[in-house]
């Protein structure tokens, strides 16, 4: 943020995240059922995720190392020795009653994430990220989360691996936050350790408060006492990017009109009603004094640091968009939209790797992708015929084929079909007629239109263009009628 | 201990917390109780700062898929359930 | 059966073969058992059956026994006498009309009345040794690590261990054998009792062995328990061991410090009873708090609610230093303590438990003072050592224990040595 003149009576909105992403593994965090979603309810559950009484949870490897992972991507500290606690609160879809987490040891601290927003590079500084256990989801029967009668309890969710993010209040708008939430998922995707189409995936619960623009430091930073001095509301149940910033927009503006108006704000917990588009107040569960937290005995401690050296990860979105640039001579936005995700990214460098890089980001970032967006799918969703994309751009590179028909009758077909694009090309007949052919015809049209021949020579231009249609109709369309105009006018002056 | 003897609030602040509830008779009696019992352990007080060693870390398992239980017996012991679900008490 | 020793009886066979076959075993009904309802002696679990075996519960019918019943105890093993079970009080069968010790009772008395041949309890605090000593059997607190957890229902997390009973140290030494090794299920467990032979070391043989006495152990003891406690010292030096005195300051903040650290860790492990998932239900007039606040008053006895709230209270902010942060360190120190006296002895031993057994019904009123006999067995639990609880002899008609703490893993050193006496 850049200095402003700070008038009377301006108000800046101070934002802080607490971002909880469900980490990708293939078992629960404390327990071996699958954290895949089940079709029934309670159908990954056992003794330890419904938190039976002589359970005892186990912690799972890969959690760790997609802690670690994430840690060194947001160049956080990953202590000596870290540990789990209880944070003891009541909630019908917490099994245990309390939540195995991370206390005063988080696995990640002191990290950062630089994002973009509105094409500006900003670092948004993370006090810390640890790992919990996600509790259970709750349907509300006979009314919304405050009229219903009675809940329904599924534990399919329980104690699938997160791990929450916490920002400090960096964030100065709902745009900025939308725009750090994607940076953040891009990256975690690119790691391999979230999936960001699994519903639920990302939940979001975002500190808001509004602060009179005199108490902000001349370089836009916020001083801790006037920060503590106002109240903020803690706004629960976001789920989406685009969720975030409506619902955070929605409670920026009911606090200025609050403070407007001269009334005060509450500090409370909201939950943001996605349907109706608004924030409501919540009956707090407990507040942050009341959790007990202390020392989770069934789980030693963990001495991982030395992981963040042992476990590679892959080169992040910014950094790689950056290569491609310079190595591929790409514009910006054909890194960027190269880099979208890892998967995308791979794929280009592959085929750039076997052809000429630029056609490769023309068939990688233009047909390709246009082609998937337009039919709403991912490259995830090809994952498996990739191989066959290769060989499009291959009957391209070599010429067999002529682009338009490459994208109009073989990625089509692929994509609509599932053929296989040398099945599509013989099928259809799409394969460019061979030289010998081409120059049979040539000959065989300049033999039986003498008159357009004499035309030619008279210097009639329209004369050549019926010949190429002769030619044209000869080979079935499959010549280049470039290469046919050529041929002609070589055997017309000879 | 009179100073810090437990009032019933506490009593009444700490039941509410652990979601048990009291009968007035109860948290007289509880309040009594605890004012006796706290005070003996305020002679934790006089304990030195001792470092603690631990000597067991890093017990994790690898990230393998192992049965869960039927539907059938996760459900067996609510009290109440609903189309495969628990039946829990709203949140409002 | 007038004892009132089971809770519910069963008979869960186990294999045809094995080191325990033709046995019968008695669980203690904090234990897990498949199909077999498991109540901790609680209202809130009458009807809890729970869908899957504690490791020990699959350890004992790998071995061959039969387990004969779930036995009763202080409702979720908070207590000393087995009276706080919502199932009614157990008898002592060694001396009818006082109770069987706890918070194990039944299991103590099963073996003491022939009702099983061995038996199964956990030691939070005591809660194998000290009915081991009122029933006059033979009881062993394992070290922390020793033996799974998994499947036991949690007071104290993270001072409790699951023990054998026997007649006699070398048939406990034969459970505690099938009962030790790591489990992939319980992250605290060890492989220190991987393939132990435990039995083996049940040979008598006490010749050179070195006993410390921590006087701090007979301070306050019963005349009569301690007269009985020297005689049994006496017959061990006859046959060779040597014994001298030892000092543990720390444990005069023993009592206090187990209470603080176990009774925050229950108020914790006791959350999950809120009669969703199983257990006594609150109904669902009113929101969560209320109806979890029904279940939990209907479901809870009066020793468990008072444990739960003053957990709470020592977990609650503004008092966490004062007490539980304190009591870890007490918990530390008293560690410390033992690790310097055992540099000096191979063994320690006291009384296992101050006093006889109380009359039935005598002691229910004043929970303080029911603390305060738990002195002479907290302090191992805090130093995650093993120990031993064996017949020593009578005061006044009446059982006494002898107690024998050792290193880390030393169970062997305990069962010779134990062994020279039962």
């Amino acid at each position: 943020m850049t200095a402003q003149t700070v008038q009377q009576g301006d108000l800046v909105t101070v934002i802080g995240l607490e971002v909880h992403v469900q980490l990708e593994t293939n078992t629960k965090i404390f327990c071996s059922c699958p954290t895949e979603p089940a079709d029934e309810p309670n159908e990954n559950v056992c003794p330890v995720c419904l938190g039976l009484p002589g359970a005892l949870p186990v912690l799972n490897e890969a959690a760790v190392e997609a802690a670690v992972k994430v840690g060194k991507a947001i160049d956080a500290d990953i202590p000596e020795e870290t540990r789990f606690h209880r944070k003891n609160y009541y909630y019908p879809d917490l099994p245990k009653n309390f939540q195995i987490t991370q206390y005063d040891e988080p696995i990640c601290a002191d990290g950062e994430l630089e994002i973009s927003v509105e094409g500006e590079r900003r670092t948004v500084a993370i006090e810390r990220a640890h790992l919990e256990e996600d509790p259970g989801s709750l349907q509300h029967v006979g009314g919304g989360i405050d009229t219903a009668d009675y809940t329904l309890v599924d534990y399919n969710r329980a104690g699938v691996p997160l791990m929450e993010i916490v920002t400090a209040p960096d964030f100065r708008s709902p745009s900025e936050v939308r725009a750090f939430l994607a940076d953040l998922e891009e990256v975690l995707e690119y790691l391999g350790v979230f999936d960001a189409g699994r519903d639920g995936s990302l939940r979001v619960d975002a500190n808001l408060s509004i602060i009179p623009a005199e108490e902000t430091n001349g370089d836009g930073t916020i001083d801790e006492e006037a920060l503590a001095a106002a109240n903020r509301t803690e706004v629960k149940n976001i789920s989406s990017h685009k969720g975030a910033e409506k619902a955070l927009a929605y409670e920026e503006t009911r606090q200025k009109n609050a403070i407007q108006r001269g009334r005060a704000v509450e500090q409370e917990t909201r939950h943001w009603d996605e349907s109706r588009g608004i924030t409501v107040s919540m009956r707090s569960k407990e507040e942050e004094k009341d959790y007990r937290y202390f020392e989770e005995a069934d789980l030693p401690p963990l001495r991982v640091s030395d992981w963040k050296e042992e476990i590679a990860i892959p080169e992040l979105p910014t950094a790689r968009r950056e290569r491609f640039q310079v190595e591929y001579d790409l514009s910006e936005e054909a890194a960027s939209k190269l880099t979208s995700t890892k998967q995308v990214a791979d794929f280009y460098e592959d085929v750039a790797s076997e052809f000429d890089p630029d056609l490769a980001a023309t068939w990688v970032a233009d047909e390709l992708l246009g082609e998937l967006n337009y039919r709403d799918m991912e490259i995830t969703d090809v994952e498996d015929r990739l191989g066959e994309v290769n060989r499009l751009v291959e009957l391209v590179a070599t010429d067999e084929i002529t682009a338009k028909n490459a994208r109009e009758a073989v990625l089509r077909g692929m994509l609509d079909d599932g053929d296989e694009p040398d099945t599509i090309v013989e099928r259809e007949g799409l394969g460019k007629t061979g030289e010998d052919e081409v120059q049979q015809a040539v000959v065989e049209a300049i033999d039986e239109n003498p008159d357009a021949v004499a035309d030619y020579h008279a210097g009639e231009g329209g004369a050549i263009n019926f010949l190429v249609g002769q030619v044209m109709q000869k080979t079935g369309g499959s010549a280049d009628p470039g290469d046919v105009n050529q041929l002609l006018r070589a055997e017309l002056e000879e | 201990m009179s100073d810090d003897a437990v009032n019933p609030e506490e009593v009444r602040h700490v039941a509410a917390l652990a979601r048990i509830d009291l009968e007035d008779a109860e948290v007289d009696r509880f309040a009594d109780q605890f004012a006796d019992i706290l005070e003996y352990f305020e002679t934790l007080d006089s304990v030195p700062e001792v470092e603690r060693d631990v000597d067991l870390a890093n017990v994790m398992r690898p990230d393998e898929e192992h049965d869960c239980l039927d539907s059938e017996d996760a459900l067996r012991n609510a009290p109440e359930s609903e189309d495969g679900y628990f039946k829990g008490p709203n949140v409002s | 059966m007038s004892e009132n020793i089971f809770i519910t009886e069963a008979e869960i066979a186990g294999d045809a073969e094995g080191p325990l076959a033709g046995k019968t075993v008695a669980v203690k009904d904090n234990i897990s058992t498949d199909g077999v309802r498991t109540t901790c002696g609680s209202r809130m679990l009458e009807e809890y059956v729970p869908p899957y075996d504690a490791t020990v519960v699959s350890r004992v019918k790998d071995a061959g026994a039969t387990i004969v019943g779930k036995a009763n105890m202080d409702e979720f093993g908070m207590g000393t006498t087995t009276e706080t079970s919502y199932f009614g009080p157990t008898d002592n069968p060694a001396a009818p009309g006082h109770v069987p010790g706890g918070s194990s009772g039944g299991s103590a008395a099963a073996v003491a009345a022939g009702e099983a041949d061995l038996a199964l309890g956990s030691d939070t605090g005591g809660s194998v040794r000290c009915p081991a000593a009122f029933c006059g059997v033979v009881g062993i607190k394992p070290t922390y690590g020793l033996v799974s957890r998994y499947g036991l229902v949690a007071y104290a997390n993270s001072l409790e261990q699951i023990g054998p009973f026997a007649p006699t140290v070398e048939e406990a030494a034969e459970l505690l054998d099938v009962i030790a090794g790591s489990d992939e299920r319980d992250a605290t467990t060890r492989t220190e009792g991987d393939d132990s032979n435990y039995a083996a070391a049940a040979d008598g043989d006490v010749d050179g062995l070195s006993i410390g006495v921590p006087t701090e152990l007979l301070e306050g003891a019963d005349e009569g328990v301690v007269e009985t406690f020297w005689d049994a010292i006496a017959r061990l030096e006859d046959q060779g061991a040597t014994t001298h005195e030892v000092s543990l300051p720390s444990v005069e903040h023993a009592v206090e410090a187990y209470y603080v650290i176990a009774m925050s860790e229950a108020s914790s492990n006791l959350a999950r009873f809120d009669g969703v998932r199983y257990g006594h239900s609150g109904g669902y007039d009113g929101n969560w708090n209320e109806t979890f606040g029904r279940a939990r008053e209907e479901g809870f006895g009066d020793e468990v609610k008072r444990r739960i709230l003053l957990g709470t209270y020592a977990l609650s902010a503004g008092y966490h230093d004062k007490y539980y942060k304190k009591a870890q360190d007490a918990r530390a120190w008293v560690k410390q303590d033992f690790d310097e006296a055992l540099s000096e002895a191979d063994v320690l031993a006291s009384p296992t438990m101050p006093v006889p057994p109380f009359e039935l019904g005598e002691s229910l009123d004043d929970p303080l003072q029911m603390y305060l006999a738990d002195a002479n067995t907290v302090p191992v639990n805090l130093a995650d050592l093993p120990a031993i609880s064996v017949p020593a002899g009578e005061a006044d008609g009446l059982p006494v224990g002898l107690q024998l703490v050792g290193p880390a893993f030393g169970e062997k050193r305990l069962i010779r040595a134990g062994s020279a006496l039962a």
